[in-house]
Parts: C-alpha cells; sequence; structure tokens
C-alpha cells in the first residue's frame, strides 16, 4: 500500500476486492450479524419505553414526541458508524493480515473507501431492525422526518468516517493495545454533541467547545425538526463545511501515522 | 577470516544501472538504542535465487521488510525492479510478492475466497483458472474450500505460497518459505521454486535458516551478524573459505565468531551442533 500513490487514483476492483473480503467474513460468522443487531435493539426498547414513561408524565415531552427516540436512532448512525468502520480494520489486525495488505497494489485511500462501504454494510444491519421496532413498538417512524434526515444521516455519517479514519490510524501505529479507544472514543463526544439535550444546557465556555463538533448540529437540528416544525438548513451546511475539514485532517493523520507505524517497524508486530 | 565493515561487498556501489531486481545501498535502520541493520549494500540480478542468512537478530527480517517499504531506513537506499522505495512503491507492488511467518491469511475465509480477494487486489486476470492451477501445483485441491483456521501449519504455509504466486511475481521475498513444512513437503515446495524461478524467469529474495535449502537453492548467500553483512558470496565459494563441507558449518563458525581458517582445530561433534531455530525477534 504506497502512502504515494493516492494521487494515482482509485481502482473499483481492489476497493470491490476488500468489501468481498468482509462479506466473505460477515457470512462466514453469525455472531458478527447477530451482534450488529442486538444493540441498536437494546437501545431503542430501552429508551423507547423511557420515551413512553416520560411522554406520560410531562406535558413538553408529550409535545416533543419521539426526540428520545430519534436522538438514540441518529445516535446510532454516529456510534454505529464509526464502530462499523474500525471494526472492520481491526479485524485486519485480529487476523493478521495487515501486512498481506500493505505489501499489496491497494492503495490507503482504496482501503478506507472500503472502510466506509463496510461501515454502511454494518449499519444497515443493525439499524434496519432498530428502525422497525421503533416502528413496531413506539410508533415512531424515522422517516417522517423527510428529506432532512438524508442530511442527518450523511452529516453524521462522514463525522463517524473521519473518527475512524483516525483512530484506526491510531491503533496502526501503535498496535492492539491501542485498540480500546476505537470503543471509546465516541464516547467522549457524546456529552458535547448534546445527544439528548440541548447546547443551551451546557456552561457557556463548553458551548463554544461543542459547535465545534458537526454532530451537535445534526442534534439540534433534529430537536429544532421535531419540536418546532423547522428545518435549519444552515445548521446542516455548516455541519458539513466542518465534517470536509475534519475527514481531510483525519487522512492526514493516517497517512502520518502509517509512516510512522513504518518508521518504527510497528507494522510486522501488529500486536499488543 | 571475516569481512570487515569495509568489506568489497558493502562499500561497492550496489546497482549504478539499475538493472537489478533489488539494489540496496547504504542500508541502516536504528531503533532507539538498538541498529538492527548497518550499512548494508548489495544488488541482487534478475532471475538469481539469493539466500538470506543469520541468526536471531542479525537484521534478516528487518532488511527485506524495508525491501518491502513496510519499514522506512533510517538512512540508505533501497530499490525493486529499478524503482526507488517507498517513493515509487506503487510501481513495483503488484509485480512482487511475499510470504511471511509474521503475517497470516484470514482465518475465517475458506483458502478459495483468501486467493480470490488477494487476486483481485493483484488484478490477476482468468483468476479462477489461476486458483485452478495454483491448486494444482501446490496440492490445494483437498482443502481449497475449507477455512484457512481449520488448516494444519503445513497447509496453511502452502497456501501462504499460493497467495505468494498468485499474481506470479518477477520478485519474490520468501522468509522462512518451509519453515512448518514435513521433510517431503519441504522438498516439494523447494523443487517447485526452483521450476518458477526457471520457467517464470523470476528473482528470489529467501530468508531461512534450514541450510540445506539454501544450499539447494540459492546461486548466492548473504550472511548478516548484528546488521552488517559478514560473507557474500555463492555458497560454494564461501564453504571453501572457511574448509566446510556445508554451509551449516560455515553458519556456526559466523555466528560464534570463528574466523576463516580457524575452523578445521576443532572436533567434528561441535560443529554438528544446531543453533536454535527460533525466529528472529522484532525490535
Amino acid at each position: 500500500m504506497s502512502e504515494l500513490a493516492v494521487r494515482h487514483g482509485i481502482s473499483l476492483r481492489r476497493v470491490g476486492a476488500m468489501i468481498l473480503r468482509y462479506w466473505y467474513l460477515l457470512l462466514s460468522s453469525w455472531p458478527r450479524l447477530l451482534e450488529l443487531m442486538y444493540w441498536p435493539v437494546l437501545q431503542v426498547i430501552t429508551w423507547g419505553f423511557l420515551q413512553t414513561y416520560i411522554a406520560q408524565n410531562a406535558n413538553f415531552f408529550a409535545r416533543a414526541g419521539g426526540t428520545l427516540i430519534g436522538a438514540v436512532i441518529l445516535w446510532d448512525i454516529l456510534f454505529r458508524g464509526q464502530l462499523g468502520f474500525s471494526i472492520s480494520f481491526l479485524e485486519e489486525m485480529w487476523a493478521r493480515n495487515l501486512g498481506n495488505l500493505m505489501m499489496s497494489p491497494l492503495k490507503p485511500i482504496e482501503f478506507l473507501v472500503a472502510l466506509m462501504v463496510m461501515s454502511l454494510i454494518r449499519l444497515a444491519i443493525g439499524v434496519i431492525p432498530m428502525v422497525v421496532l421503533a416502528l413496531v413498538l413506539f410508533h415512531f417512524n424515522v422517516f417522517t422526518l423527510g428529506l432532512p434526515l438524508i442530511a442527518f444521516f450523511c452529516n453524521l455519517i462522514f463525522t463517524s468516517w473521519a473518527v475512524g479514519i483516525f483512530v484506526s490510524g491510531l491503533v496502526l501505529r501503535n498496535g492492539l493495545g491501542a485498540e480500546g479507544i476505537v470503543w471509546t472514543l465516541m464516547f467522549a463526544l457524546m456529552p458535547l454533541a448534546c445527544v439528548y439535550y440541548p447546547v443551551r444546557v451546557l456552561p457557556l465556555w463548553l458551548q463554544h467547545v461543542s459547535w465545534t463538533l458537526p454532530p451537535t448540529y445534526v442534534f439540534e437540528g433534529m430537536r429544532e425538526l421535531l419540536i418546532d416544525g423547522v428545518f435549519r438548513a444552515d445548521l446542516m451546511l455548516t455541519a458539513l463545511a466542518l465534517n470536509a475539514a475534519l475527514l481531510v485532517a483525519s487522512f492526514a493523520a493516517f497517512l502520518a501515522l502509517l509512516r510512522s507505524a513504518k518508521r518504527h517497524g510497528s507494522l510486522l508486530g501488529g500486536g499488543e | 577470516m571475516t569481512q570487515s565493515a569495509a568489506s568489497p561487498a558493502q562499500s561497492v556501489p550496489a546497482d549504478p544501472a539499475g538493472s537489478a531486481a533489488i539494489a540496496v545501498s547504504h542500508l541502516v535502520k536504528q531503533y532507539k538504542t538498538t541498529r538492527a541493520v548497518d550499512d548494508v549494500s548489495f544488488a541482487i540480478a534478475r532471475g538469481s535465487i539469493t539466500g538470506l542468512l543469520g541468526g536471531n537478530g542479525a537484521g534478516k527480517t528487518t532488511t527485506i521488510a524495508m525491501i518491502m517499504g513496510l519499514v522506512l531506513p533510517t538512512s540508505g537506499t533501497v530499490a525493486v525492479l529499478g524503482h526507488p522505495m517507498p517513493a515509487e512503491s506503487a510501481a513495483v507492488l503488484g509485480r512482487m510478492n511475499f510470504e511471511s511467518p509474521y503475517v497470516d491469511m484470514p482465518m475465517r475465509l475458506t483458502v478459495r475466497q483468501n486467493l480470490t480477494v488477494f487476486g483481485r487486489l493483484y488484478a490477476v486476470e482468468n483468476l479462477k483458472e489461476r486458483i485452478a492451477q495454483l491448486a494444482s501445483d501446490l496440492d490445494l485441491n483437498e482443502f481449497l474450500d475449507r477455512r484457512n483456521g481449520k488448516l494444519s501449519a503445513g497447509q496453511k504455509t502452502r497456501v501462504a505460497l499460493a497467495k505468494a504466486l498468485i499474481n506470479q511475481p518477477e520478485l519474490l521475498l520468501l522468509d522462512e518459505p518451509t519453515a512448518s513444512l514435513d521433510p517431503d513437503t519441504a522438498d516439494w515446495v523447494r523443487a517447485h521454486l526452483e521450476t518458477y524461478r526457471r520457467t517464470r524467469g523470476a528473482t528470489i529474495l529467501l530468508a531461512s535458516h534450514n541450510m540445506f535449502e539454501v544450499e539447494r537453492l540459492c546461486d548466492r548467500v548473504i550472511i548478516l551478524k548484528r546488521g552488517r553483512i559478514e560473507e557474500d558470496d555463492s555458497p560454494e565459494a564461501i564453504m571453501a573459505r572457511y574448509s566446510r563441507d556445508t554451509l551449516e558449518q560455515v553458519f556456526l563458525d559466523v555466528a560464534r565468531g570463528r574466523a576463516q581458517g580457524e575452523s578445521e582445530a576443532r572436533p567434528p561433534d561441535a560443529i554438528r551442533e544446531q543453533p536454535s531455530a527460533s525466529r528472529e525477534t522484532l525490535p
């Protein structure tokens, strides 16, 4: 995999080969498939009943029906999108297959594109049952969000990829000892992204930090849509611009970490 | 007498004409306080088989990793098939391949699935036919649809070799290619490598602790010790220089710091003692 080969273009055949590799892996392991659905389903059931209870006892939440379940579904798009990306990457580390890939004509950008596609596939497997359950059990149809849902989805998935690229670079550089970051980094963003509450509840200084994160705009936008019926295109465009910067920065960080891994000889070991 | 740091093998410019399969010039790899490779230079002719020998920690794996572009040198240059690495690696990665004990094929994929994925990565034409050919050549048919994780060590080694040959590489880098094989299969793999080199005109660089294998396969042997080249010549010339009948005896002489010519005085039993066969440790 050549760092400097990025400029020579992307081979869809090689991207397809990597997607095929992960597809074979998914089909070979029913626990992997089950796990993709397990946590999202558990989440929506727990939060759905909580929302039902609150809505029965608070006028505001009765009016703002769906904000909690909506937030849970959007949060899962963000979190599962990143996990879907990172776990496919970790599969190569666990399998000690990274050396084979690095020595092949596969370019970093092709590898990352394949991981992005896999994050969408894994996300679909996990989130579709979740969306169906929300509709059946709690009468919340996420598709009633309409076209804004596409803007929400795109912004969240872009953030998840940016985080996924960055943490994959960290694991590449530091080995599986850094694996914990894959599972936990997104949770560090959770309180700042204001998933379940508006930004205004944060202290003023923290609000400035919160507004540097693209997901904050999505969750604020979702609440405005569900509570006030207003779609804030300006929020989505700002999030999109921030995501573009994040993706570029994370890709640059990935290449720098890959280069550092080659300098330190950590690609051959790949262990702890 | 062992060669000094300023031996001809290290001081000669590696490949001024750019015609070598591999040209390594003044290669150094420093890991904090450890100098894993210390000013190594050599050029490997196209179509040859070269053995890279050395004890654990001698720098074989690091040298091969730098040739492959998996490790960046601290200083010095590497050119593969006329292209500087890693700057022009995109031009050569599809024309070379490797097999190493430090990497595995994905365990949950079947042999056929693994070869399909790597065949596509290497843009192999008529992939199904190529896989069928490799399965026949390396006797994989019996377990072609079995998961890699369910194979014996010897079967895994043959699958790894099949992956290394999937794109019919011009340059093949092999790290202990017969390490887990029984003598019969190992002999068969060596014969296959010889045939592959002859029919394809490929260049093979082979790191091995199996001196019999190196004697049989290699036109040339480079012996590393503590990151430096100790010997670089044909197996016959090196054995003659040490007045030894086998490379294993030479290996022990080099490993134990015995100079050329000293060896005659030693008792024959001592020279048959086996060195530890454990793999070279990574830094």
